[in-house]
């Protein structure tokens, strides 16, 4: 393997891998705050971009216009999706609300089947990501740059949210203590409300520039990458933003790395993820970054 | 009510099912008897994740991969060596693979053996886990089987599955085992084992206090029920006569569950009803998927609409009633004397 | 052999991080008596009881039963050499029947398995015949013999105790720890339940050990006392001796003004 080839390989695994971070946001961040793992996740990832495709082939808009209308109704749908399907379940065991969550996601990604049928679609791609560059004599596309830029953008942008608002500082208290932020005035619902717009949003985004990378919408298409990215974030730890960003890049490197030394492996790609998930359960469930939740006699 | 009672009346509604299955069998069509078949295997796979999360506590996501097992390791038994020879079109089948053959009865019991024992397996390390890392860990299990499944050629064929396994799955072999799996389910759950594992999962620490060695019993709780997810899937790929690795997605382990969740975790015969009534509608609901012809008009059929009421559905009862039909109270003869002498009165 | 220790514990610390929750604890249970483990909220009591049952693996310091060592077994070895508790909160088996949570306390005296139950051997029928008759006589010694086939849940709080004492009995225990028995009763049931904790310590041949807040409970049956603060053992010894410490009164002083005995 050469070395233009070798970078070529590092920038997809940082393509790749910032595409699970930001999916594997939302999941920690619901899962910090609610213990749930939100199984209708991948479906936001999905529908992002579909809302994108819709946005440009029915009513003509430029793309960038078309990116965040999308982002912002994924993240309405997301808020939505909670106040319906979850919040009511909130004093039920943990369990509900994650049968619950399964059951939202088939339901999207049926509606989906049944509105915009099952046949893969190609996507429309703006030409400026198309035209390669050379970088140092290695071809770059501009979308290799562009995923993990704007991914990068995202994540300080939400960083910023976490730790220098009022906001953020309301989703911390009540990761930490549910019950004592609403006791202390926090807005729990509200807030909730907002994880789950906010992480519905990061998912849109990454759909959405999936469907660049891999030009090809499926009402199928986040059911594996969204497992993918909630295994980065339970390797990275659950509940941690930080973590969420590590493990999905690890997961994209690992993946994209795997198949590139070990062609032979290609076909296992998928099970990867789950090997991994499996390990890290086995000898450090709390992840890399994750605290140990104590179990209380 | 007298056990001897209780044994009678058993013995006259196997009887009366007996019955009803020999009418079935001479006057019903093909359709009407596959959708029992159905039932009957949708009950084994449910009866069998109800014992393990309804009745241990241990939600487990990794039913189609068991199933998976049991449905492969029958085929491979049952199909003769001149129809492997054809089959295996990819890569030859293993000389084991090719030359293996046994009766359909043992070609169950080894598929289920086979789930069991790979279920203690991987229950060994995953079951250490709590509830919902449990969930994903196993559903992850079922992933890898399904990949695995896909990638040995030899064992599998791949991607292309098997055709034409030959159809011993009948009526009396699919309630046959439906019986012997509800009997194995009821006596176990009735010893004190039963109580030991309705303990764990009423709460897990005061087991631990009570001398219960909790991995252990879970351990058991999970290799049962992966048996008899094992004859369940063998059953299946016998009734339906075509797998691939595709037939064993995560909406395979979903549909279970619906029906377990349907007829209340923790109640046999509440898996039993909603076995029954989600079976019949989800072969009912496929009506909306085809076209349909009113008075001249076609209604073009809608994909997808099938799962969208499914889904829908479970979600409905997750939010307005969280225990399901039954919640985890059984049906009991007593219970229906009741019913039925209140109904005279 | 009455009289010599039967539950020894030699300079036990248990530390959460950087806490230490109990430090350096050395208890000496005598056969056949009544102990006390008592001190003010958050001294380290629960966390004892937690030590001694195996739920926590002390960090220093060896758990002696019976002439065995016990430290770091997991709870199920530690029930099945002979000790057996009820919790603070009672924690039974809520959807089971008071009868079914005693049994669940048998299983360990068990020889056949389910296996036995679905073949209906005639050695399960037997078993299971004289495990139920026995659960319904240990159900009687506590008074619920008529309550059997009620689920647990739905026992009042008085009875809920005194079906997590039957539970614990069914393990046939040699030693029985009790994380507050009296909480929340009048003055009239805990009366009546230091008769009972006499009673059955006599009828099963037992060895006791109590948390508890209620100090008459504590002063009227205990024949030796642990007081802890802050997870430090401040004094040891008969009642008596006890509630003249100048020690324990300080430390019970500073949070509830003193022993009401």
């Amino acid at each position: 393997m050469n070395s233009a080839t070798f970078i070529q390989h590092m920038l997809n695994s940082l393509t790749l891998g910032s595409l699970y971070a930001l999916v594997a946001i939302g999941y920690t961040m619901v899962y910090g705050i609610l213990r749930l793992i939100n199984f209708a996740h991948s479906e936001m990832f999905m529908l992002g971009a579909y809302f994108v495709f819709w946005g440009i082939t029915l009513a003509n808009l430029p793309w960038p216009v078309a990116m965040v209308i999308a982002i912002v109704v994924t993240a309405t749908l997301g808020v939505v999706v909670d106040q319906v399907a979850y919040r009511p379940l909130r004093d039920a065991p943990r369990i509900s609300a994650l049968i619950s969550s399964i059951g939202v996601s088939f339901f999207l990604q049926n509606v989906a089947i049944v509105f915009f049928q099952a046949i893969p679609r190609e996507v429309y791609r703006p030409q400026w990501l198309e035209n390669p560059i050379i970088m140092g004599g290695v071809r770059v596309l501009p979308l290799t740059l562009f995923v993990p830029l704007l991914s990068l953008a995202l994540m300080l942008g939400l960083i910023w949210i976490v730790y220098r608002t009022k906001a953020g500082l309301g989703m911390r208290a009540i990761s930490k203590d549910i019950e004592t932020s609403y006791l202390m005035g926090v807005p729990v619902n509200r807030i909730i409300a907002l994880t789950f717009g906010i992480g519905s949003a990061l998912a849109a985004a990454s759909g959405i520039m999936w469907a660049l990378r891999y030009p090809q919408l499926q009402p199928i298409m986040g059911t594996i990458p969204g497992f993918k990215a909630f295994i980065a974030a339970v390797f990275g730890g659950i509940g941690s933003i930080q973590g969420a960003v590590i493990g999905g890049l690890a997961l994209g490197f690992i993946e994209i790395m795997t198949v590139a030394f070990f062609p032979d492996l290609a076909g296992y790609r998928d099970a990867f993820a789950f090997v991994l998930l499996i390990a890290v359960l086995m000898f450090k469930p709390t992840g890399l970054l994750g605290e140990r939740l104590e179990d209380k006699v | 009510m007298r056990r001897g009672q209780t044994v009678i009346l058993n013995l006259v509604a196997v009887a009366a099912l007996g019955g009803f299955l020999w009418l079935a069998e001479g006057n019903f069509d093909g359709y009407k008897i596959q959708i029992l078949n159905l039932i009957a295997i949708n009950i084994i796979l449910a009866l069998s994740l109800n014992l393990i999360y309804g009745f241990t506590g241990l939600f487990s996501l990794g039913h189609a991969g068991f199933m998976a097992i049991g449905a492969y390791i029958c085929s491979i038994l049952i199909m003769t060596p001149d129809q492997k020879d054809m089959l295996f079109l990819l890569e030859p089948a293993y000389d084991w693979v090719q030359n293996a053959q046994a009766p359909f009865l043992v070609a169950v019991l080894a598929g289920g053996l086979v789930a069991a024992a790979i279920g203690a397996l991987v229950g060994f390390p995953l079951l250490r886990l709590g509830d919902d890392y449990l969930g994903i860990a196993t559903l992850g299990f079922a992933e890898i089987i399904r990949v695995l499944a896909n990638n040995f050629p030899r064992l599998t064929n791949g991607a292309l599955g098997f055709k034409g396994i030959p159809d011993y799955a009948n009526l009396w072999w699919n309630f046959g085992w439906c019986l012997v799996t509800l009997y194995v389910i009821v006596r176990l759950l009735k010893s004190n084992t039963g109580n030991v594992l309705k303990a764990i999962r009423d709460d897990e620490a005061a087991a631990r206090a009570m001398g219960v060695n909790v991995f252990r019993y879970k351990l058991l709780s999970f290799t049962v029920g992966a048996f008899f997810a094992g004859v369940g899937g063998a059953l299946l790929a016998s009734l339906l006569t075509t797998i691939d690795p595709k037939m064993f997605l995560f909406t395979l382990t979903f549909n279970i569950l619906m029906i377990v969740v349907a007829g209340g975790l923790g109640s046999l015969s509440g898996t039993v009803m909603a076995g029954i009534g989600i079976t019949v509608l989800l072969e009912w609901l496929r009506v909306v998927e085809n076209p349909v012809d009113i008075f001249g008009y076609e209604l073009p059929g809608v994909p997808g609409m099938r799962m969208v009421v499914f889904s829908l559905a479970l979600i409905m009862i997750i939010l307005f009633r969280r225990e399901g039909l039954m919640g985890m109270r059984e049906l009991h003869w007593q219970s229906l004397f009741k019913v039925f002498s209140r109904g005279r009165a | 052999m009455a009289g010599d220790v039967i539950l020894a514990t030699s300079d036990v610390t248990m530390r959460f991080g950087g806490l230490a929750a109990v430090t350096d604890l050395s208890l000496a249970v005598r056969r056949g008596t009544i102990a006390g483990l008592i001190g003010p909220n958050g001294a380290g009591k629960t966390t004892c009881f937690n030590m001694i049952t195996g739920f926590y693996k002390p960090t220093m310091g060896t758990i002696v039963f019976d002439g065995q060592e016990v430290t770091g077994l997991p709870p199920h070895k530690v029930c099945k050499a002979g000790i057996a508790r009820t919790f603070q909160n009672i924690r039974l088996f809520g959807n089971e029947t008071v009868l079914e949570n005693v049994m669940i306390g048998r299983h360990l005296r068990q020889k056949t398995s389910w296996i036995d139950a679905v073949l209906f051997t005639p050695g399960y029928l037997r078993e299971d015949k004289a495990m139920r008759a026995h659960c319904l006589e240990l159900l009687a010694a506590v008074g619920l013999a008529d309550l059997a086939d009620e689920q647990a849940s739905s026992l009042a709080y008085g009875a809920q105790r005194r079906l997590e004492i039957a539970r614990a009995l069914a393990t046939e225990p040699s030693f029985l720890l009790l994380d507050e028995p009296a909480a929340g009763m009048n003055p009239q049931e805990s009366e009546d339940l230091m008769g009972f904790v006499r009673t059955i310590r006599q009828d099963f041949d037992l060895t006791i050990l109590l948390i508890e807040h209620d100090m008459k409970v504590v002063m009227g049956i205990c024949e030796h006392i642990w007081v802890l603060d802050y997870g430090v053992t401040i004094a040891e010894g008969a009642p008596e001796a006890i509630r003249r410490d100048p020690k324990v009164i300080l430390a019970y002083l500073g949070e509830e003004g003193g022993l009401h005995a």
